[in-house]
Parts: structure tokens; C-alpha cells; sequence
């Protein structure tokens, strides 16, 4: 049995940031990471806020810009779904439909799968460590096969979205809503790393939410894709993973951005593989150049070293799924 | 059951007997559409306390009123308040897909589910797929095919291929594939289960359901 907590399901969206900017309080989009964590005793609430009753929160539309916005609570299942997101943007489509199962994709929703807590089992685990107040990350002497090879720092494990890595690669800005206004952020930016600070995962300030994915449109000849490569055919987290966009012009690539999953504390971006397809045809000579750069200056720890492998097929075959 | 309280007119289901349990239950489904019409737009529950809260759930078409503990998941009073132990308890994580019921047509894991979430919402647990001690198509299907060995995972297994084949009547194979992925069978029947899908499709069709 989950430990009690009080519940409310605001009507309002300023109800709710008022609600959730008191300590011990904890926001419920779909539920599926946020029952797992106070079941597993990785933090209790006091009061669980449900987002379930603030109208207008799901649901993809066309923006003015002639981009998407995608409401936070809109599932993965419908994000995966939506004709426009698989047309313009299939890195997220494929991003979204490759997440958890097709329970999870109905209830999870985008805007709670950004704001997932990592999924380390010493995190989830009866383990005292660094991001829980800890003093160490263990990690690093312990079970470490699906652990990080960028990123670390302290804490070592690896972000476990799908989504976020595309949102990344599509140049998506992330709205926030508090108490004293909204902010947009680039999703690049929203994600924060153990180097920065090992005791939170985004940017988001107490009594922030999530209301908002913004995709920009993308240039004319843009295509994209998520490789996501798994320890079985059925469902799970990524061991590795690649959300590769490129343009192409005249045959050639004019701009490229390539994201790893699996493989550091926050979606990777890795701008050396990017600058070795800019410029080029994608022919398997270029593209194996660019996945050999993807995984260079990796620091692997004493059991996840196959990862660069798998990370190096991921960016190849995203790559040569677009050329 | 203390404080269950049913508004229609059906028998309480403790005492009964199974089968009595499933003609009551079977009884109420055909009552879905106009108690359906009845929810949408009913008032959102704030709870103040961690207290139990008065709600309606409107499960396999009747309204079941109670009190439910905001920390009470969709699953635990599925079973333990209502009776409905057609719904299994696996890993309670999320991983195996057990629990799985419809809310609104749409499979979800019930142990991931506050109650208090499934309130305005149509739920469908595998009762509901009876018409009175007739088994619904799918159910039929799992029997022919023989999908099932142990038994534990097929409420689940029958839940999801239902949602699947309301949103997709005529899947692929590798649709179905799909769209079971998030229910295990420990014995290993997958073979079977993804025929039992198949023949479910075809049973459906000819019932026009």
C-alpha cells in the first residue's frame, strides 16, 4: 500500500502552481512515475496535486507559425498518434511510440515523461545516495551496466526519456507556468545535469509546471528519426539510442543535429558527429564517421563499455535511415 | 464493503455465488449506455485530507458509490471494495500488465491508477465483458485458441486485446505484437495469445461487436 498522502485536482492552473509551490507536494499528470516513486519509498508526498482537472493542458494544435504545440498532458499514445507530429516531426512520433508499453503510452503523458526521475535501481532502490542526500553515488563501485558513459558527475545515471532526446534534436522549447508568470525554455536547456546539480533533474522551480511543448517548424528538406535499441524485442528503456535530424539541400546535408538517449544524465547532444555530416552526402562512409565522433570522449564505467557500440550502431542507423 | 453503496438495483456480489456474481454483473453492463450519459461533467473530487472521499465510479456500466482513500489505487478497489477479482494483482509496477482494464475503451494498468483518477471515467474490467454467463468474443477466442496456460495473466491479456481490437478491429500480426507488448505470460503462451487475438478479431466482426 502506498503511504497516505491528501489529494487535490485543481480546476485551475494557478490553483494548482499555488498548490504546488509548498514543499511535499508532488504533481500527478498520468501517475506512472509518480505511484512507482512513493510506492518504492523514493520520496513521500504530503499532498499530491492532480493535473487531470485543469482544462485545456492536452491535446495537439497547429501553431501560428505553422509549428505544433502539444499540451503537457497530452498522452504519449495520442503524441505518437497525431498525424502532424508523424509528418513534421517522426523523430517524436517514433520517440513516443517507442516509450514503455501501450498501458503506460495511454496514461504517461509527454509533458511527465520530460519530468521522469531517473530510473537508477540504487535511486529506486533502499540505497542513502548523493541525489537522494546521500554522500555517494554507488553507482560507481556497484551495478553499473546501465549506467551512463557522458554526463557523470557525482550521480551516473542516464535520462530515461525517449521523447526528450527528439525534443532536443527538434529544437522544441519547453513552456513552464508558475506562480509569478510563464517561461519558455529550449528543451536543451531544460535538462539538468548532475555537473550542474546532482539534486534535480530540470530546471523547474518549485510550483512550476510543465503546460506546453512548443515545435518550431523545420526548414523545408528536414527529415528525422529515433533509433532506440533495447535489451529485448518487447518493451523497455533504452540501453542506447539516437534522435538524428538532418536538412538536406542539393543532396547534401546543410544542418544536422544528433541526440543520444541511454547514455548521460540528460538527452547527449553530440556536436562532433553533427559536424561530421554537415557539408556531406550521407554515404556509410560519412555516416560511420559521424557515429565513430558520436561516442568520442565517452567515459564508460567498469560494466557499461558495451554501450558505445550500441550508441555508435544507433547513430549509424538513424543516419542511414534518413540519407 | 463497509461503506459501498450501490445505486442500482443489483445484489451486493458478497455472498453470492460465482456464477450468480457474474449474471449480476453481466445484468448491470447492459444498463452502460444511459448510466454513461450520466457522468460526464460530474464535479472533480478535492480532497482535503488524506480522509476517504465520497466518489462515484461508473465500472462495467453501474454507478458504485464509496469512499475511497486518495492513496487507493484503481486496482486495489477494484478487488477489494467491489469484488471484482477478475482484475489480478501481478507486479504492482506497472511491468506486467495484470491489472489491465479500459478506461473510456482504452487499456491501462489499474495498480498505476488512482481511484480517485478513474473518477468520470468509464471503466471495463473483465466482468464486463460478459453477457450474463455468456464469455464475450474475446474471452471465447482465448478458449478456442487455447491462450492460456497457467490462467494468471489472461484477464489482463483479455483486457488488452480488447482495447486493442476496439481501436483496431482488424489488426496485423505484427499490430497485434504491438499492441500486447505490455503484458507478460510468464508460461510463455505468446504463440497462442496472438492467435486467440486473431480469432477474437474474426468473432467480433461476425458478432458485429
Amino acid at each position: 500500500m502506498i503511504p497516505a498522502f491528501n489529494y487535490v485536482r485543481p480546476a485551475s492552473l494557478a490553483a494548482a502552481c499555488a498548490k504546488l509551490a509548498s514543499s511535499g507536494t508532488h504533481a500527478h499528470a498520468g501517475g506512472t512515475d509518480l505511484l512507482g516513486c512513493l510506492r518504492d519509498g523514493v520520496f513521500a508526498a504530503d499532498t499530491v496535486v492532480s493535473l487531470s482537472g485543469i482544462p485545456d493542458l492536452r491535446g495537439v494544435r497547429k501553431n501560428l507559425d505553422g509549428g505544433l504545440l502539444i499540451g503537457a498532458m497530452t498522452t504519449l499514445a495520442e503524441v505518437a498518434a497525431d498525424p502532424a507530429v508523424a509528418a513534421g516531426y517522426a523523430a517524436l512520433a517514433e520517440g513516443a511510440l517507442s516509450a514503455a508499453s501501450p498501458q503506460l503510452r495511454n496514461q504517461g503523458t509527454l509533458g511527465g515523461n520530460v519530468c521522469q526521475r531517473p530510473r537508477c535501481w540504487y535511486y529506486r532502490g533502499d540505497f542513502h545516495c548523493a541525489r537522494k542526500g546521500g554522500d555517494k553515488c554507488y553507482a560507481v563501485k556497484g551495478e553499473n551496466q546501465f549506467h551512463c558513459v557522458f554526463g557523470g558527475n557525482v550521480c551516473f545515471y542516464v535520462h530515461p526519456s525517449d521523447a526528450a532526446p527528439a525534443l532536443v534534436a527538434l529544437g522544441a522549447t519547453v513552456r513552464v507556468t508558475g506562480k509569478d508568470g510563464s517561461r519558455s525554455i529550449p528543451a536543451a536547456q531544460f535538462f539538468v545535469g548532475p555537473e550542474t546539480d546532482y539534486t534535480r533533474e530540470t530546471v523547474l522551480a518549485p510550483g512550476e509546471l510543465v503546460t506546453e511543448i512548443v515545435l518550431p517548424p523545420q526548414p523545408p528538406g528536414t527529415r528525422s528519426t529515433y533509433r532506440k535499441i533495447r535489451a529485448r524485442g518487447s518493451w523497455d528503456f533504452a540501453l542506447a539510442g539516437a534522435a538524428a535530424v538532418v536538412t538536406v539541400a542539393g543532396g547534401r546535408v546543410t544542418r544536422a543535429k544528433i541526440v543520444l538517449s541511454g547514455a548521460a544524465p540528460v538527452p547527449w547532444r553530440v556536436p562532433e558527429a553533427e559536424r561530421a555530416v554537415t557539408g556531406q552526402r550521407l554515404t556509410p562512409q560519412v555516416v560511420r564517421k559521424a557515429a565513430a565522433a558520436a561516442v568520442k570522449g565517452a567515459e564508460p564505467l567498469a560494466e557499461n563499455g558495451y554501450k558505445l557500440e550500441l550508441l555508435r550502431g544507433a547513430v549509424e542507423e538513424a543516419l542511414l535511415r534518413l540519407a | 464493503m463497509a461503506h459501498d453503496h450501490d445505486d442500482s438495483d443489483a445484489e451486493d456480489p458478497k455472498g453470492v455465488s460465482r456464477r450468480g456474481f457474474f449474471t449480476a454483473v453481466g445484468a448491470g453492463a447492459i444498463g452502460a449506455a444511459t448510466l454513461a450519459q450520466a457522468q460526464p461533467g460530474a464535479p472533480t473530487p478535492a480532497a482535503p485530507s488524506d480522509d476517504p472521499t465520497k466518489v462515484t465510479l461508473l465500472v462495467n456500466g453501474r454507478r458504485r458509490r464509496l469512499l475511497v482513500e486518495p492513496r487507493w489505487t484503481l486496482l486495489f478497489v477494484l478487488r477489494e471494495k467491489l469484488g471484482l477479482t477478475g482484475t489480478k494483482v501481478g507486479c504492482e509496477r506497472g511491468e506486467c500488465g495484470a491489472c489491465t482494464v479500459l478506461v473510456d475503451g482504452v487499456p491501462c494498468y489499474a495498480c498505476m491508477t488512482l481511484a480517485l483518477e478513474a473518477v468520470g471515467h468509464e471503466i471495463t474490467t473483465l466482468e464486463g465483458l460478459m453477457r450474463g454467463e455468456e464469455l464475450g468474443p474475446v474471452q471465447q477466442a482465448f478458449l478456442i485458441e487455447d491462450g492460456l496456460q497457467c490462467g494468471y495473466c489472461t484477464p489482463g491479456q483479455v483486457m488488452a486485446a480488447e482495447g486493442l481490437l476496439r481501436a483496431n478491429p482488424a489488426p496485423t500480426l505484427e499490430e497485434i505484437r504491438l499492441g500486447m507488448s505490455g503484458n507478460l505470460c510468464r508460461c510463455g503462451a505468446y504463440a497462442h495469445i496472438f492467435k486467440a487475438v486473431e480469432k477474437a478479431a474474426e468473432l467480433k466482426k461476425a458478432a458485429g461487436r
